[in-house]
């Protein structure tokens, strides 16, 4: 495939609007996990048996109701080439694991990317919703809604007493992954994170970096989200993964109010100087480069930067990372080489 | 056992492949399956959430009080996928493995979720009937409380609505 619109632009259109509490939540997603009943899971799937799934899933397209999501493009991961999958797993329109696993491995991606449905994952079907801001609620209506129109055309595999059976024992139940992706500079500043990232592993929650499972935590984002799918319903899964993302966002902003009444001098120098090494630097690594944009963010949402959008911000997140810039700049590059680009592109976007 | 690629360390991961229904089983070590990219389907190497738990399968319930060990036999019926491997994988190889195992099953979940039995979303069509039982559970509370507050025409009106359900049962 040679040109696929998903990896031409870095910003997906959901991520335009800021969504409630955007100066701290970046944004929630939903993923819920189905199989199918009486196939087996992908791991254990023929390629014949994968690429049935493939076309029954498919077919659920055609249905009526889901034109209410507007046009799917289905994508098919064994058409596209590696930077390609790199540039979805880095704007989270597919997991690592999809990228990894092209064997009748798809995505059917909504135009405004809000909506993911992922196929032959782990599991056969995985409905994501991502929308900006605080609003995992929103992101699980939308998800249960497209559930809905799966089920009334697929028999899923589903039981009695452990609910919809997944690939993995730690999904079973409501398949229900919820999570939220935090930007915590003030709580990190402070050193008050660490306290609370134990608190919030002991209501059943869990942190992770910013790509999901095993990742590092860069640039000061956070991802939490549910640890527990069997035993609670979806409502409650939401409620407490809402009720913790708000205690957490009052520990923020009141960091942040203590910062600046404390040591507004302070914060302005070190949110400056992370500016002006974004604006005037010849190579950055991805380490400094998330740091950097993660003090220049707070310097905007402080207020002590006032004439740069945020929506640069998010935007400079995606395409920072090594299969955007490789992307954009049409070479593959060596990390050395990449650290050059990286430089290059932020002061082109930041010196407009 | 030794792996059967190199014949030098020991094997240590055991796996069964099926492709269009022709099985495989496979002993190799780490090092061998790392090469030959054959490391445990489905992931992408190195250390994953799969490898945590199946430190957790591991864990047989009562098996040094009673000595009930997984049965070395212990498989899917389904899928082929025995015990062992899936203690190894950390992963089902289809919805059937949930019933062949089911026995194993309460002490893993209570470890990872802290519960045995879900309580969400119940799909129309598949779970109709779980419905149902949910709706006779809420009514007989109903009928319970109404019964305590001595408001008897609304339990009388439960009643009907109970045994109304309760045929609908039946006749299925």
């Amino acid at each position: 495939m040679a040109n696929l619109r998903f990896t031409e632009q870095p910003l997906s259109e959901w991520m335009r609007s800021g969504g409630k509490e955007s100066e701290i939540v970046i944004s929630s997603r939903v993923r819920i996990a189905r199989n199918l009943l009486n196939r087996p899971f992908p791991m254990l799937a023929t390629n014949q048996q994968s690429e049935d799934v493939l076309n029954q899933l498919e077919s659920v397209l055609q249905d009526q109701r889901m034109q209410q999501f507007g046009p799917l493009s289905s994508v098919l991961l064994a058409d596209l080439d590696e930077l390609d999958k790199k540039v979805l797993v880095e704007k989270h329109l597919i997991s690592p694991n999809l990228a990894n696993e092209s064997r009748y491995g798809a995505v059917f991606i909504s135009d405004d990317e809000s909506l993911s449905i992922m196929v032959n994952e782990e599991d056969h079907l995985r409905i994501q919703c991502l929308y900006p801001g605080l609003q995992i609620e929103e992101a699980w209506e939308k998800a249960t809604a497209v559930d809905d129109i799966f089920e009334a055309q697929v028999d899923y595999a589903f039981d009695d007493n452990r609910g919809f059976l997944t690939s993995c024992p730690t999904n079973v139940g409501t398949g229900l992954r919820a999570s939220v992706m935090m930007h915590l500079p003030a709580l990190v500043l402070t050193q008050q994170i660490n306290r609370i990232l134990s608190a919030v592993s002991q209501v059943g929650l869990t942190v992770r970096g910013i790509y999901g499972e095993g990742s590092e935590a860069t640039g000061n984002l956070f991802q939490i989200s549910n640890q527990i799918t069997l035993g609670q319903s979806e409502s409650e899964i939401i409620e407490n993964l809402y009720s913790v993302v708000m205690q957490i966002i009052e520990h923020e902003k009141s960091a942040r109010e203590r910062l600046l009444s404390e040591s507004r001098l302070r914060m302005t120098d070190r949110v400056m100087r992370s500016y002006g090494i974004l604006l005037y630097a010849a190579i950055i690594d991805s380490k400094e480069a998330a740091q950097r944009l993660s003090d220049v963010r707070l310097g905007v949402d402080l207020g002590l930067i006032d004439t740069l959008p945020v929506q640069v911000l998010n935007e400079l997140n995606v395409m920072t990372q090594p299969g955007f810039l490789q992307k954009k700049f049409q070479v593959s590059m060596s990390p050395g080489e990449r650290d050059m680009y990286r430089a290059k592109l932020i002061r082109e976007k930041l010196g407009k | 056992m030794h792996c059967q690629e190199c014949g030098k360390r020991p094997a240590t991961l055991h796996f069964t492949k099926i492709v269009n229904g022709e099985k495989t089983e496979f002993h190799i070590c780490e090092t061998c399956a790392r090469e030959k990219g054959e490391l445990i389907p489905g992931t992408s190497g190195g250390f994953s959430i799969h490898n945590l738990l199946s430190g957790l399968l591991d864990f047989t319930p009562g098996s040094h009080a009673h000595g009930t060990k997984a049965p070395e036999n212990l498989r899917c019926e389904e899928c082929g996928l025995t015990y062992s491997q899936f203690s190894k994988l950390g992963r089902f190889g289809c919805s059937s493995c949930y019933k062949y195992f089911n026995d194993r099953l309460d002490p893993l979940f209570k470890r990872v979720h802290g519960n045995t039995v879900h309580v969400g979303k119940v799909p129309k069509r598949v779970g109709g009937h779980i419905q149902i039982k949910r709706k006779l559970d809420d009514l007989r509370r109903e009928l319970q409380y109404r019964i305590h507050q001595e408001e008897f025409e609304e339990a009388a009106a439960l009643r009907d609505q109970i045994r109304e359900l309760e045929k609908n049962i039946s006749e299925e």
